[in-house]
């Protein structure tokens, strides 16, 4: 029997794939396809303070191996969430983060103060890479200085760790990540999408509305575990590794670039049970190898 | 709603551009309603990678029937499957369209536009088992685009034909021959399904002379499963006008609640 666990130091996972925020819902849209609870645990959709009317459509287009999305974070708050939502994910037996957004620092801070009281939530996923919500594709984590500022007013108000997600849209991932680290984060999640745009070349026309959008899927997964490599290497605080993972063998190149974790993001699009196949794939994997841990393949890439 | 990954196709029909395969699900069958979709993963591999929602066209026993058109890659992979192959569906999903209690014994128009044709066979199957009286209007570009006709007939569910340059029955949109219908014999209810200016002429008429319809809307899917928020339509409930997922919460809306794009959008 292997041992899938692995242990974030602020956080411990039964098992290392966690659902990506953006791309499971609030967790329950996905209670009919498989058991919550088989996951490492899940990132629920990112949360402004209000609720939140999103962009107009056409929202998504298909691109190959991708998609391009410019949803915009429609969502319904965290009033509405801690009412409706966190009591149905309060009992599960997984872990359970909470995705936070804000249009300024302070919306940021009020979110966190507004949920800091409540049980269910084993961390905050700080979103400061969402593509799709400021003019021309600006966030937080393009500035070594934003994100620093950001995460240090948002860690001395939460009473949970904070993860921060970085965006792949910079020229040093790793720089950013430092920044974030020096300002406190307890861990580091990456990436999120990518900006990016595509033409409809009858009409001449962009395909979204939004013209920008952010492209997930796998096309984007060998790019992003580069920079999930880099940060690793980089930073001591866990890296969680996002792009593109589907399968078994996509998770297992993240853990030995480093990451000490994986989230799985447009796969559940396709499969809704899309992470419980890469957590039944990394088992195997380890079972052919011998590997009684999950956690003695983190970071181990040998190079030369 | 549920995954079945390898639900096998024990029939196909090849009509031009269109397929009709019918798919041996049987507990999905068993829960299917009128209006409600599938969400149908074309190919194994990761391009295309969405999985296409396809409306129910029919349910015969433990099977459910697709009926659609070849209109881009996902649909031309589909079009190639024979029988005997196996699809990994998802289904069904949606809310289908209300079948209300005051509809029994009463004139009901369902109306489609090309392959938007595809839910109302349902729709029209079980409201005349059910006691209402179902006429199927039915429109295309050409003759070679109401390929179901006969079908219909042969179901023995009234069908009336337009086709927009005449080459078979009423010329013109078949929102005109709606408009004719109407006034020769008010329905208590009007469906429909087809492209958005053909459904928001058929919203005009029946708002109009204050008859109640329903609407199956169609939109890009990431999901399917409200996961997403991708295929949102601009819908407004008590006052307040907002993006819903036409893919949880409809796609089939109440023509009051659905806010029609501008022309040209």
């Amino acid at each position: 029997m292997v041992d899938l666990s692995v242990d974030l130091g602020f956080l411990k996972l039964k098992n290392p794939v966690l659902a990506a925020s953006g791309t499971f819902g609030y967790g329950l849209e996905f209670a009919p396809y498989l058991d919550l609870e088989e996951l490492g645990g899940f990132v629920v959709k990112g949360l402004y303070y209000g609720p939140r009317e999103g962009n107009p459509p056409p929202r998504l287009v298909e691109t190959p191996s991708g998609l391009i999305n410019a949803i915009g974070l429609q969502g319904i708050g965290v009033e509405a969430f801690v009412a409706k939502v966190l009591p149905k994910l309060r009992d599960l037996d997984t872990v359970v983060i909470v995705n936070i957004c804000g249009e300024t620092d302070e919306e940021y801070i009020r979110v966190v103060e507004f949920l800091n009281g409540h049980d269910g939530i084993a961390a905050f996923e700080l979103n400061i890479s969402c593509p799709n919500v400021r003019q021309g594709g600006a966030c937080p984590a393009l500035d070594p200085g934003t994100t620093f500022r950001l995460v240090k007013a948002v860690k001395r108000t939460s009473r949970l760790p904070i993860i921060t997600k970085l965006s792949p849209n910079v020229t040093s991932v790793a720089e950013i990540a430092a920044a974030a680290e020096e300002a406190g984060a307890d861990a580091i999640s990456l990436v999120n999408t990518f900006l990016a745009m595509s033409i409809d070349v009858e009409m001449r026309r962009p395909k979204l509305a939004n013209v920008f959008g952010g492209l997930s899927g796998p096309a984007i997964r060998p790019i992003a575990l580069r920079m999930v490599y880099q940060v690793a290497s980089r930073v001591k605080v866990p890296v969680i590794g996002i792009g593109g993972i589907s399968s078994g063998a996509d998770a297992l190149e993240f853990l030995l670039a480093g990451a000490r974790a994986v989230e799985v993001g447009t796969a559940s699009f396709v499969d809704p049970d899309a992470s419980l196949r890469v957590i039944r794939e990394i088992g195997e994997f380890c079972e052919r190898h011998g590997i009684r841990r999950v956690e003695e393949l983190i970071g181990k890439l040998e190079i030369g | 709603m549920m995954k079945n990954p390898t639900a096998r196709i024990a029939n196909v029909e090849r009509r031009g551009d269109y397929r009709l395969f019918s798919i041996e699900t049987p507990e999905m069958a068993g829960r299917a309603r009128p209006g409600q979709f599938l969400m149908i993963k074309v190919s194994s591999q990761l391009d295309p990678l969405l999985r296409r929602p396809i409306s129910i066209h029919a349910r015969e026993n433990d099977r459910l029937e697709i009926f659609f058109k070849v209109t881009g890659r996902g649909t031309e992979i589909l079009a190639g499957k024979e029988a005997g192959d196996t699809l990994d569906i998802i289904g069904p999903l949606g809310k289908g369209f209300s079948m209300d209690e005051r509809l029994k014994g009463m004139r009901v128009l369902c109306v489609g536009g090309g392959r938007g044709i595809a839910p109302l066979y349902f729709l029209a199957k079980e409201l005349h088992a059910w006691g209402a009286s179902p006429m199927v209007l039915y429109g295309g570009k050409t003759a070679a685009d109401i390929p179901l006709r006969t079908k219909f007939e042969e179901a023995g569910l009234p069908v009336l034909c337009s086709t927009d340059d005449g080459s078979f029955g009423f010329k013109g949109f078949v929102t005109g021959l709606a408009a004719r219908e109407i006034e020769a014999h008010p329905p208590a209810f009007l469906f429909a399904c087809g492209p958005d200016a053909m459904m928001k002429a058929a919203a005009r008429l029946t708002e109009s002379r204050g008859i109640p319809a329903e609407f199956s809307l169609e939109s890009l899917m990431g999901c399917g499963i409200g996961a997403c928020w991708g295929c949102v339509k601009r819908i407004l409930r008590e006052g307040q006008e907002g993006w819903v997922k036409i893919c949880e919460e409809g796609p089939v809306f109440p023509r009051d609640e659905i806010v029609w794009p501008e022309e040209g959008d």
